[in-house]
């Protein structure tokens, strides 16, 4: 009775966060609701009993990919005024198709579990005396190392990516060059000379 | 032997005709004056043979043509007594054609192509008189038809050539039309198209009916009528005669070789060639003797008020050849064939005769500008003279029991004038002798006018032409020097004085005059064949007339060739003497009637036409045939053809092709330039279009 | 009722037809395309987790863990992009993006 409520608040703010999500003019209201959403599905996942899966949501998608968003909406200065919502041109259509992508996806839904559709075997069946966490580590470092490290080489390349694109050269900075500053010898600081009187010296 | 008759013009004319220039023109002339003359000469002895009763019908197979399941066509050449007389009436015109051309186109500038077109000509007419199937008949029918377009349009750069050329041939094509109908029939009713076993099987075939649309026809009938209407294209009879005229455009010497002596004379030889057939159908028989004599008279009137001397003698070509098939339809087809046989001579004398006149005239030919040549130019005086007498007719008709002896026309026009008596039928007999008149008339006129009197070349622009020319002058080319002449004519007279004023002022004082132009004999080569021809035109019928016509000798001679109808020769020998006389007194009526309009009282003329002003209009304008067949036939199809031309090919063929290909590449590529709008929503709606479309097909929708 | 695994699904496509529409959608606003991509990405997440844990199938769960690790990524490199569109451009509407116009 709980677990249905609790489905049915969590499903219901995640929806109405995302159709807000898309709708505001505001991109900083827009974050909010994103950050809203994620944080409701992560609810739905704890719902399911994938803990692990959820508080990685939070931290990850909310803590770093939201606050992202925030970070950028904030350092670009952008015009709020300008943004008027006009409808799109394809709207009405667009609508519709995606009425109707919605409409068949739950079709296939409603197939699915309905008749007698054919599983797939297991590829690697839930041991429950253990945590989720715990049996997610066992699978992860054994079975999906590779995939793993794979995905740590693809944050690693979005990485570079990212310096890459945004980094510009100023010109113009007078910038320490550190190195050189620590070279310096004393013998190549001062140089004594005896200047002719009334004649100055040649620096 | 007759193989060699045939092929040797058509050698020479491909020597000619692809050596032009590269041979020069005197080799060429001499090739095909040559291959022409061994022609006629080896046709001669083939024809007396039959004369002499010696030799038989045969054919001579050279080549098989088509095997196509009941059909067998071969090319194979058949001599009998019919062939006989063709083959020498053919080769011994030709060869005198080709003679006089030498003189004739002496000074034009593309001989070898003139005498190339004269043999192949030769040749087309050679396969199609010794043709033994239906086939190569027309084959030889065809090729006379492009030989004479070529001919015609031999100065094919003069506008008004090249178009009498083109109305030649089609109107000839009309005729072929119904020839080859005929020949269509022919097969489809005796599964043959060789004549003897057509001929062999005609009898039974008479009475029978073709179905047609649903009607029923007698078979003998349609086949003759269709086979005629070839025969009235080729020979310009009523209906189909208004190339005829208008081939006069060709050189002389071509008027005279194939609008005279052979290729309308065609017509003549099919039916003749074809007699038994016809005589199966009554019907046929009236048609022929009606468009015969309808053609005869026609042109006869026609020919009394042209004022072009090649015209009059083309009109009168028309009228003899109608004179021809009314005798064929009769029946007295060696009468038919008789006639040919003499105004083949009589008749390209004429014409070579007027060549020679025009030549001497420096190409003028309006007899309003000749008079007084009598002097000037004997030989052709006495040649035309000769001609003129047999065309007419003169002759002693065989009276009180003596032989009849005249001139060849006399011979073979009463032949057929009383063939036309002795078969029944007065209403024809009288329009022969009306038309005896009239031919008199005309024939007369044209010697008056040109050969007596008193000379009126002063005013014709040729003439004047000549006198203002330099010598050495092309006469072909007489615009294109014309603007010279002017320019060189003021240089002159300074420095000649004020003589050439007042001879200036002399011709154009007064029309009439010789104007100082002195006309000159012609050449050599064009005078032998007129002596030649002159010699035929007053023996021919004398010495002939009993092979032709004659009940025993005539059976004797034409051994079944055609269709001979003894009983009805027989008849003719005996009809009443007015009879007899009537074309006689027709003869001397016409000739003292131009006597007396030409010679003595020159106003008379005139003053008839004022009179009847209407009449002498229709007859001028040849009955308004002209005009309205460019009413029925060419503005029809000239619409006709604009139409398919605008709205069949522009609008629509073209829609559908080019046009419509170019349309259609350049809207699609507009419409499917819209798609790359380059903006990036556009691009993610259409992934999602997509998207739902994979989905759809996924869930099996 | 029980929540079944149907019920999650269909929250999981209703996100992910949100996320699409939101992303033809939005013509002046480059930053609500990139959350858009984000909703999608969590629709699928959401839609693994589920699959994983009704069918009692751990391969679910780590697969939506890359999903997680990918989406991170992407969303760096997308920002970064929309940085430098800003620099050039000065505002963050695409409406006027059509230099690939054919």
């Amino acid at each position: 009775m709980i677990q249905a409520l609790a489905f049915y608040l969590f499903a219901f703010v995640v929806v109405l966060s995302g159709a807000l999500t898309i709708a505001s003019r505001n991109p900083v209201h827009s974050v909010m609701w994103l950050i809203l959403a994620f944080f409701n599905a992560a609810g739905l996942m704890i719902l399911v009993g994938a803990e692990f899966i959820a508080m990685l949501l939070v931290i990850v998608y909310v803590g770093a990919v939201a606050v992202l968003f925030l970070f950028v909406v904030m350092m670009l200065d952008i015009d709020f005024t300008e943004l008027r919502a006009g409808v799109a041109r394809y709207f009405g259509i667009g609508l519709a198709l995606a009425v109707a992508l919605a409409a068949e996806v739950m079709i296939a839904i409603g197939a699915w579990s309905t008749g007698p559709i054919q599983l797939a075997r297991r590829a690697a069946p839930i041991d429950d005396t253990v945590p989720n966490i715990q049996a997610i580590g066992n699978l992860l470092y054994t079975r999906y190392l590779f995939v793993f490290e794979g995905a740590g080489l693809v944050l690693l390349v979005a990485m570079i990516g990212a310096i890459v694109l945004t980094h510009r050269q100023r010109g113009g900075v007078k910038a320490q060059n550190i190195s050189r500053q620590n070279a310096r010898r004393p013998q190549d600081a001062t140089r004594n000379t005896s200047p002719v009187v009334g004649q100055g010296v040649e620096l | 032997m007759i193989q060699l008759i045939v092929f040797l013009p058509l050698l020479a004319a491909i020597v000619a005709g692809f050596g032009n220039r590269a041979i020069g023109n005197v080799p060429a002339k001499l090739v095909t004056t040559a291959a022409l003359f061994a022609s006629c000469l080896l046709s001669w002895p083939i024809f007396i043979g039959f004369l002499s009763g010696t030799s038989t019908a045969t054919v001579a197979p050279l080549l098989d043509f088509i095997h196509s399941g009941d059909m067998n066509v071969a090319w194979s050449l058949r001599v009998d007594a019919l062939t006989a007389v063709m083959l020498v009436v053919v080769t011994s015109v030709s060869a005198l054609v080709h003679l006089y051309s030498w003189g004739y186109m002496d000074e034009d500038p593309d001989q070898p192509r003139f005498f190339a077109y004269l043999s192949l000509f030769t040749f087309a007419m050679l396969m199609l008189v010794t043709a033994n199937n239906l086939v190569q008949m027309f084959f030889g029918w065809e090729g006379v038809g492009l030989a004479s377009y070529l001919l015609i349009g031999f100065w094919f750069r003069k506008p008004s050539a090249s178009a009498a050329a083109i109305k030649a041939f089609v109107v000839n094509r009309v005729g072929d039309l119904g020839f080859m109908l005929g020949i269509f029939g022919t097969f489809l009713v005796f599964g043959t198209v060789s004549i003897p076993e057509i001929l062999a099987a005609a009898p039974g075939m008479a009475g029978s009916t073709l179905g047609f649309l649903g009607y029923r026809f007698d078979t003998m009938t349609v086949l003759c009528l269709l086979l005629f209407v070839g025969a009235m294209g080729k020979s310009a009879q009523l209906g189909l005669h208004t190339w005829l005229p208008d081939a006069m455009e060709g050189p002389t010497p071509v008027s005279a070789l194939i609008h005279a002596a052979t290729m309308v004379t065609a017509g003549v030889f099919m039916v003749c060639r074809l007699s038994p057939m016809f005589e199966m159908s009554p019907v046929a028989l009236t048609v022929v003797t009606s468009v015969g004599a309808a053609t005869c008279l026609f042109a006869a009137t026609c020919g009394l008020v042209q004022t072009d001397i090649k015209r009059v003698i083309a009109y009168s070509t028309c009228s003899q050849l109608g004179y021809m098939f009314f005798a064929a339809g009769v029946g007295a087809y060696g009468a038919a064939m008789f006639h040919l046989f003499t105004h083949a001579f009589f008749k390209a004398l004429l014409f070579l005769g007027a060549g020679s006149v025009i030549h001497a005239m420096h190409h003028e030919q309006d007899m309003r500008y000749y008079g007084g040549l009598r002097k000037k130019i004997p030989v052709t005086f006495w040649a035309m003279m000769a001609g003129t007498l047999a065309i007419t007719g003169v002759g002693i008709p065989g009276i009180f029991g003596n032989t009849a002896i005249g001139f060849a026309g006399f011979h073979s026009k009463d032949a057929i004038i009383e063939a036309s008596w002795a078969a029944g039928q007065p209403g024809v007999w009288f329009v022969g002798v009306l038309v005896a008149l009239l031919t008199s008339f005309y024939s007369w006129r044209v010697m008056f006018l040109t050969f007596w009197g008193k000379p009126r070349w002063a005013a014709s622009e040729h003439i004047q032409h000549a006198l203002h020319d330099a010598h050495g002058h092309d006469d072909h080319a007489h615009d294109a020097h014309h603007a010279d002449d002017h320019h060189a004519n003021p240089a002159q007279a300074e420095d000649a004085g004020h003589a050439p004023h007042d001879h200036h002022d002399a011709t154009h004082a007064s029309a009439e005059g010789d104007g100082g132009y002195h006309p000159h004999e012609s050449p050599v080569p064009m005078l032998v064949p007129l002596i030649v021809l002159s010699i035929g035109a007053v023996l021919a019928g004398f010495v002939f007339h009993g092979f032709f016509i004659e009940p025993t000798a005539g059976e004797e001679f034409w051994k079944g060739a055609i269709a001979f109808r003894e009983h009805l020769m027989h008849e003719m020998h005996g009809v009443p003497l007015l009879i007899k006389l009537s074309a006689t007194i027709a003869m001397l009526l016409g000739l003292l009637t131009a006597w007396y309009a030409y010679i003595k009282a020159p106003n008379f003329p005139a003053k008839v036409v004022e009179q009847f002003g209407v009449l002498y209009d229709f007859l001028l304008h040849k009955w308004y045939f002209d005009e309205l067949y460019e009413l029925i036939f060419v503005r029809p199809a000239f619409a006709i053809g604009r139409f398919l031309w605008h709205r069949g090919d522009e609008k629509t063929i073209n829609r559908f092709g080019p046009d419509g290909a170019t349309w259609v590449v350049q809207v699609g590529s507009r419409v499917a330039n819209r798609f790359q709008t380059g903006y990036l929503y556009t691009y993610a709606f259409v992934m999602l279009i997509g998207l739902t479309a994979a989905v759809t097909w996924a869930i099996g929708l | 009722m029980t929540i079944g695994l149907a019920h999650y699904l269909v929250v999981a496509a209703i996100l992910f037809t949100m996320g699409v529409l939101g992303i033809f959608l939005n013509r002046k606003n480059l930053i609500v395309i990139l959350m858009a991509i984000e909703l999608i990405l969590l629709a699928v997440n959401i839609n693994l987790v589920a699959f994983s844990a009704f069918l009692h199938d751990l391969v679910g769960q780590v697969f939506a863990m890359f999903v997680l690790t990918v989406a991170a990524g992407e969303a760096a490199i997308g920002l970064a992009i929309l940085v430098i569109y800003f620099r050039g451009r000065g505002t963050i509407a695409v409406d006027d993006v059509n230099r690939m116009k054919g």
